[in-house]
């Protein structure tokens, strides 16, 4: 019989507590690096609206994660992703990706981007504005994925394959960032739950 | 034409689960609802791109990246390298791969460990290279101490490097540690035991590789690294919907 000679991915392990040394020497108490990875999102050039987000992670107790790490990945506010397979140009400076922690006292995390805009979903589809999220810790055996929606999308999010895919309408507003203003900028509240009956929605992408 | 298309799903059971109760602290960290399984879409076939404008070449040096003056880390120095490849065996070409660990005494350098061993002056513990066009990759570092840590009272991690490696796609992100051929701690850790297969625990640990030591400086091992593979299309061009 011949034999099929595809390779097993590397599995996961946890990110633990010291996760900021490797990737956010700065937070872990030191300066290693010239230029740390992931604090400019969207760059001095990105068109759009300039937004921040905000939020916490809580675990199971109701706590919120002290030592959490987040990655997020976005389009830029034509929908375009920095990115070869994209095909299309961005603005100089736009990266698209980011790398967030928390305050150590509060779990609180936050950062400061463009709102994307509508991208590309699969058969000819668009997707409502969304950043995807990757969230890794402590105690997370394997990199939670999941994805921040706009509040003040409705209608984009109504017909988004992503979010109609969760089956308990319920379920999909724990995606779903709430918009409010701070000395004229929009704030987006994204809290996530680990565990419990307003649970995050999770993927597996 | 064949083009490069999603990712092949994801093998959860050769992963650890979220939930792994002898891992106390995922025991309040593991979702517990069923994860949403995505076709992927180009927010999860796309991810960043790294340049050498990202890093300095020296970064991937953890023995002299931290050093005061002429000094050097204390420890045994080894060298880690090996290939980021996809479970196709194809390699990873400019993926960036990120390392930390504790230094030869099992110290992190980080103001949350208070282990009683000491920091040393000269060692950061953390290093950053990208892979050359085969996805090649190496450093050179010490060799971590073991350490215990608090789930058991007498837990023990067994000496270890952590390891953050991109690929192309949002899909390929992974976060994993490489551990040490004939450690008799790695039969005893609960974060090592959270991979339920035992020839998956195997693919974490690197193997001392002689051909590749610096003779009279520093002792190799070798670790290669297996991302997330992608179908081609054959008949089927549906992913971007053209």
């Amino acid at each position: 019989m011949q034999k099929l000679n595809y390779l097993k991915e590397t599995p996961s392990q946890t990110a633990g507590p010291y996760v900021h040394i490797g990737l956010a020497p700065g937070a872990a108490g030191f300066d290693a690096y010239d230029r740390e990875l992931g604090q400019d999102i969207a760059g001095p050039h990105a068109k759009g609206e300039r937004i921040r987000v905000e939020g916490v992670v809580i675990d199971g107790t109701g706590s919120p994660i002290k030592d959490v790490l987040l990655e997020t990945w976005q389009a830029n506010a034509q929908g375009v992703f920095a990115h070869p397979e994209d095909g299309r140009p961005v603005e100089d400076g736009f990266r698209g990706w980011g790398r967030v922690i928390t305050d150590f006292d509060t779990g609180e995390w936050g950062f400061e981007t463009v709102k994307p805009g509508p991208s590309r979903a699969r058969n000819g589809k668009i997707a409502a504005p969304h950043i995807s999220l990757w969230i890794v810790a402590r105690g997370i055996n394997i990199g939670l994925n999941t994805r921040l929606y706009f509040e003040d999308e409705a209608e984009a999010n109504k017909q988004d394959d992503v979010l109609n895919l969760i089956e308990w309408e319920r379920r999909r507003t724990t995606l779903i960032a709430r918009r409010s203003l701070r000395d004229g900028m929009p704030v987006y509240r994204f809290d996530i739950q680990l565990q419990g009956e307003n649970e995050t929605v999770f993927f597996d992408i | 034409m064949k083009k490069p298309a999603e990712f092949y799903q994801r093998d959860r059971r050769w992963h650890p689960p979220a939930l792994t109760p002898d891992y106390k602290t995922s025991v309040a960290r593991s979702p517990q609802f069923a994860l949403i399984s995505l076709e992927n879409s180009p927010s999860e076939i796309t991810g960043p791109v790294f340049g050498h404008g990202d890093i300095d070449p020296t970064d991937n040096d953890l023995v002299y990246n931290y050093a005061q003056g002429d000094q050097c880390a204390i420890g045994e120095r080894i060298i880690l390298h090996g290939r980021v490849v996809d479970e196709n065996g194809n390699g990873v070409p400019a993926t960036l791969v990120e390392i930390w660990q504790a230094n030869a005494g099992g110290r992190y350098r980080h103001k949350k460990d208070t282990y009683l061993a000491p920091i040393d002056p000269n060692f950061g513990g953390c290093g950053r290279t990208l892979t050359d066009e085969d996805g090649y990759y190496y450093f050179r570092t010490v060799k971590p101490g073991a350490y215990p840590w608090r789930n058991w009272i007498n837990s023990w991690r067994p000496a270890h490097i952590h390891l953050s490696i991109f690929g192309s796609g949002f899909a390929q992100r992974l976060i994993t540690q490489c551990y040490f051929e004939g450690d008799p701690l790695i039969g005893q850790c609960a974060i090592v035991k959270s991979i339920p297969d035992p020839d998956a625990r195997k693919q974490l640990i690197a193997l001392m590789d002689l051909n590749a030591t610096v003779p009279l400086d520093a002792i190799a091992y070798r670790f290669d690294i297996v991302l997330r593979g992608r179908r081609s299309t054959l008949f089927e061009n549906r992913l971007e919907g053209n």
